[in-house]
C-alpha cells in the first residue's frame, strides 16, 4: 500500500531536539507531499536564481575592463558561461514552474496529491543531483570546451539527469491534470494556471527527449571516438539550442497561466473570455516545433520572391505564433481590470511585469533573428534569455505570493512586496536591454575576451551588471519577506488561494 | 487541540497509468524521432568522393566492409507485432477477468522481449564492428543501444505486470493495457529506426 503524506504541517513526535531535527530532514528528503515536493524544487530554484545573478553581475564587472578586472581566469569563461546559461533555464526557468505546478496544480483540480507522488520525488532528486553534476563538472574544468574528459562526460550526464527529473515532474503534472480531476471538473472548467500547466508540461514531454537523444550521441561520441561532435568544444553547437530560444518558449507557458490566473482574482470577477485564453495559452505551445526541430528559422530578406516567401513564413511561424499566444493570454487577462473592480495586488504586478518581460524577450528573439539586423553571435541573445528568465521569475514570485497561503499557510505583506516588484521589474530590464544595446555595437555573446569595451560598451555592461545584483536583491528580499510572514503572519485560510 | 474531520476518500484515479504510459511513449517516440533526425542529417553531410573508375560518387557514410545482417533485423521487425500482440491478448484476457491467459500473455510477451534483446546482440556480433571505428559505427551504437534500452524497459513492465497478475491482481486492466500501449509504441518506434538504420542505412 502507498501511503501519500498530504498534510502541509505534518510533523513527527520525535525525542529531543537533535532527533526532531533529524527526523523533519528525513521527512523533506523522503516525502511525498506534492506540497512539499513542490516547495523543495522552488526553494532550490530561488538558490539557483542566486547562483545565475550572482554570475550574470561577475560577468558584467569582467565586462567593464577585462584587462584590469581578471576575475576570471580566460580559459574558463566558456565554461563558466555554460554554467551560467545551464542555471538560468535549467536550474531557474524550468524547475521553478514545475515546482510550482506539482505543488498547487492537485490543489486546483480537487485532487490530493499529485499522480505518483514518487515519481515527481524522484524527478526532484534526479533534477537537483544533475544540477549538481553539472556545478561539480564545471569547478572541475568539465563541460564545455573543459579539459578534464572525464569531468566533460560528467556535465553531459548532469544535463541528461537534470532533463529526466523535469520529464518525471512534467509527467506527474500532466497526468494529474488529465486524470485525477474532481468529478464534474472537465477539462475546459480546469483554472488556467492548471491548463497552462498541461500546455507546459505536454510542451516540454515532446522537446526534450530530443535533447537527451542529442546528449547520448554526443556522450557516446565523447567517450569513445570523438570523432562526429568535435569533442569537448563542440558540445554547445549541438546542445546550445537547449538553453536559449524557442527551447525557453516552452518553459514560460506557465508563467502566462500565472497572469491569467491572478488577473481575474484581482478584479474580483469572472474571465469573460475564458475559452480565448485558454486558446492563448495553446497557441504559445506551438514553440515545440521550433524547439524540437533545433533551428531559430532566421527571416533572411534576400533571393527570390519565393526565397523572401519561404523564410518570412518560417520566422513568423516559429517566432510570431508564440508571441501571438502570450499577447492574447495577456490583453485578454487585462480585459478583466477594465470590466471588474481591480484592486493593486503584488501578485498580479508581479505577474503581469513578468509576463511583460517575457514578450519583450520575445520581440527581442524575432528581432535576433533577423539576417539583416546582424545580431548573430552577439550579447543580444544573452539579453534575451534574461528577458525571459527573470521574466519567468518575476512572474513565478507573483505566483508565489499569489498561492502562499497555500504552501505556506500564510499571507506575504502586499505593500512590502509591490516595492519589491518595482526592484525587480527594474533589475530585469537592466540586467537585459543594455545587451540589446551592446548586441547592436557587436558586443560578442558567451565571452569576455577580444572585444573592446571602452566607451558607451562599459557603461551597458555596468548597467548589465547592476540589474543582476538587483534581481539578487529582489530574491533575497522576497525570501525575507516570505520567512517574516511564516513566522510573525497571521494564518490564513488554505483555500482562499487554491 | 484541534479537532479536525477525517479527510475525504481519495477520488479514485481514472485510467491514470494508462495516460501516464500514453505520455512516456509519446516522449520515448520523441527521443527516437530525435535521434533518427540527427543520422538523416548526418548522414546526408556526409562527405562525398568519385569512385576510382570515376563512374559513381561514393558517400563516405557507412564503410564498404560493413554488413548489417538483414535477417536479424528483418526477424526483430516482425517480432515486435508479436509482442505487442501477446500484450493485446494480455489486455483482453484483463478485461474478460481470465486470469490464467493474462498472466500467460504477459510471460510470452517478455519472452518476446527477451529475443529481441538476442536479435540486437546477434546483430552487434555478426557486424563485429568496434563503437570507436567511425561516425557510422558510433552513431548505428547510439541509436540501437537506445533502441534496446526500450525493449528492456519493455520486458521491465511485462514482468512486472506479470507478477501482479500471479498474485492475483484481478482489477489491474489499466496497469496490463498500459502495457500493450508500450508494446504498440516499441512497434511502431522500431520500425522507424528498421527502414532508416537498417534498410536505408
Amino acid at each position: 500500500m502507498t501511503i501519500i503524506d498530504t498534510h502541509v504541517g505534518a510533523s513527527t513526535h520525535a525525542q529531543g531536539t537533535g532527533s526532531a531535527f533529524v527526523a523533519s530532514v528525513g521527512q523533506w528528503i523522503t516525502s511525498s507531499d506534492h506540497k512539499k515536493i513542490g516547495r523543495l524544487f522552488i526553494g532550490t530554484s530561488l538558490l539557483s536564481a542566486l547562483l545565475a545573478a550572482v554570475l550574470g553581475l561577475l560577468f558584467g564587472l569582467e565586462r567593464i575592463s577585462p584587462a584590469h578586472m581578471q576575475i576570471f581566469n580566460g580559459d574558463a569563461t566558456p565554461q563558466l558561461f555554460s554554467l551560467y546559461q545551464f542555471a538560468l533555464v535549467f536550474g531557474v526557468l524550468a524547475p521553478l514552474f514545475v515546482g510550482i505546478a506539482i505543488a498547487v496544480v492537485p490543489t486546483q483540480l480537487g485532487a490530493r496529491a499529485v499522480a505518483f507522488p514518487r515519481v515527481a520525488q524522484f524527478g526532484f532528486w534526479a533534477w537537483l543531483f544533475g544540477a549538481l553534476m553539472v556545478d561539480i563538472s564545471i569547478i572541475g574544468n568539465g563541460g564545455p570546451g573543459g579539459g578534464a574528459t572525464d569531468l566533460v562526460d560528467l556535465y553531459l550526464l548532469g544535463v541528461a539527469l537534470a532533463a529526466v527529473g523535469l520529464l518525471a515532474g512534467s509527467l506527474c503534472v500532466a497526468t494529474s491534470v488529465l486524470t485525477a480531476r474532481a468529478p464534474g471538473m472537465t477539462l475546459d472548467r480546469i483554472p488556467a494556471f492548471s491548463w497552462s500547466a498541461l500546455i507546459g508540461s505536454f510542451a516540454t514531454l515532446l522537446s526534450l527527449p530530443v535533447m537527451i537523444g542529442t546528449i547520448i550521441y554526443v556522450y557516446v561520441d565523447h567517450t569513445h571516438a570523438q570523432l562526429i561532435f568535435g569533442g569537448n568544444k563542440g558540445i554547445d553547437s549541438f546542445l546550445g539550442w537547449s538553453l536559449s530560444q524557442p527551447m525557453t518558449f516552452v518553459f514560460v507557458i506557465m508563467a502566462l497561466g500565472v497572469v491569467a490566473e491572478v488577473a481575474p482574482v484581482t478584479a474580483r470577477t469572472e474571465q469573460p473570455l475564458r475559452p480565448i485564453v485558454l486558446a492563448g495559452l495553446g497557441i504559445i505551445s506551438t514553440a515545440v516545433l521550433g524547439a524540437v526541430t533545433q533551428s531559430a528559422h532566421v527571416l533572411d530578406w534576400a533571393g527570390t520572391n519565393s526565397d523572401k516567401v519561404k523564410s518570412t513564413l518560417l520566422h513568423s511561424l516559429f517566432n510570431g505564433l508564440p508571441l501571438l499566444g502570450m499577447l492574447i493570454v495577456v490583453l485578454v487577462s487585462l480585459l478583466c481590470l477594465k470590466i471588474g473592480t481591480p484592486r493593486v495586488t503584488a501578485s498580479f504586478a508581479l505577474s503581469l511585469l513578468g509576463a511583460l518581460m517575457i514578450i519583450v524577450g520575445v520581440l527581442g528573439n524575432g528581432l535576433y533573428n533577423l539576417k539583416p539586423a546582424s545580431l548573430d553571435g552577439t550579447v543580444f541573445s544573452e539579453g534575451t534569455v534574461l528577458y525571459l528568465v527573470y521574466g519567468g521569475l518575476l512572474s513565478a514570485l507573483g505566483a508565489l505570493s499569489h498561492w502562499a497561503p497555500l504552501l505556506w499557510g500564510r499571507a506575504i505583506d502586499n505593500t512590502k512586496l509591490l516595492g519589491l516588484a518595482l526592484v525587480g521589474l527594474l533589475g530585469t530590464i537592466l540586467a537585459s536591454f543594455p545587451l540589446y544595446i551592446a548586441g547592436f555595437a557587436d558586443q560578442p555573446a558567451n565571452t569576455v575576451m577580444g572585444f573592446d569595451y571602452d566607451g558607451p560598451i562599459a557603461l551597458w555592461n555596468v548597467l548589465t551588471g547592476l540589474g543582476h545584483a538587483l534581481i539578487v536583491l529582489t530574491v533575497i528580499g522576497f525570501v525575507g519577506l516570505l520567512i517574516d510572514a511564516v513566522r510573525n503572519g497571521e494564518s490564513v485560510s488554505q483555500e482562499a488561494s487554491a | 487541540m484541534t479537532i479536525a474531520l477525517p479527510a475525504a476518500p481519495a477520488q479514485a484515479p481514472r485510467r491514470q497509468i494508462l495516460v501516464a504510459t500514453a505520455m512516456v511513449s509519446a516522449s520515448a517516440f520523441m527521443l527516437i524521432i530525435g535521434m533518427i533526425a540527427m543520422w538523416l542529417k548526418f548522414r546526408a553531410g556526409a562527405p562525398t568522393r568519385d569512385s576510382s573508375d570515376g563512374l559513381k560518387i561514393i558517400k563516405d557514410w557507412m564503410p564498404a566492409n560493413v554488413t548489417i545482417p538483414e535477417v536479424a533485423a528483418n526477424i526483430m521487425l516482425t517480432t515486435f507485432p508479436f509482442g505487442a500482440l501477446m500484450a493485446q491478448w494480455a489486455a483482453y484476457s484483463a478485461k474478460r477477468d481470465d486470469a490464467p491467459h493474462r498472466s500467460l500473455a504477459l510471460a510470452i510477451s517478455f519472452l518476446i522481449g527477451l529475443a529481441i534483446v538476442n536479435a540486437q546482440v546477434a546483430v552487434y556480433s555478426q557486424m563485429d564492428i568496434g563503437l570507436a571505428d567511425g561516425q557510422f559505427q558510433t552513431m548505428f551504437y547510439a541509436i540501437t543501444g537506445t533502441m534496446l534500452l526500450l525493449v528492456v524497459g519493455a520486458m521491465v513492465f511485462s514482468l512486472v505486470a506479470f507478477f501482479r497478475s500471479v498474485g492475483g491482481r484481478d482489477n489491474d486492466t489499466d496497469v496490463v493495457n498500459a502495457h500493450a500501449l508500450y508494446w504498440y509504441f516499441l512497434t511502431a518506434a522500431f520500425s522507424v529506426v528498421w527502414f532508416v538504420v537498417y534498410v536505408q542505412k
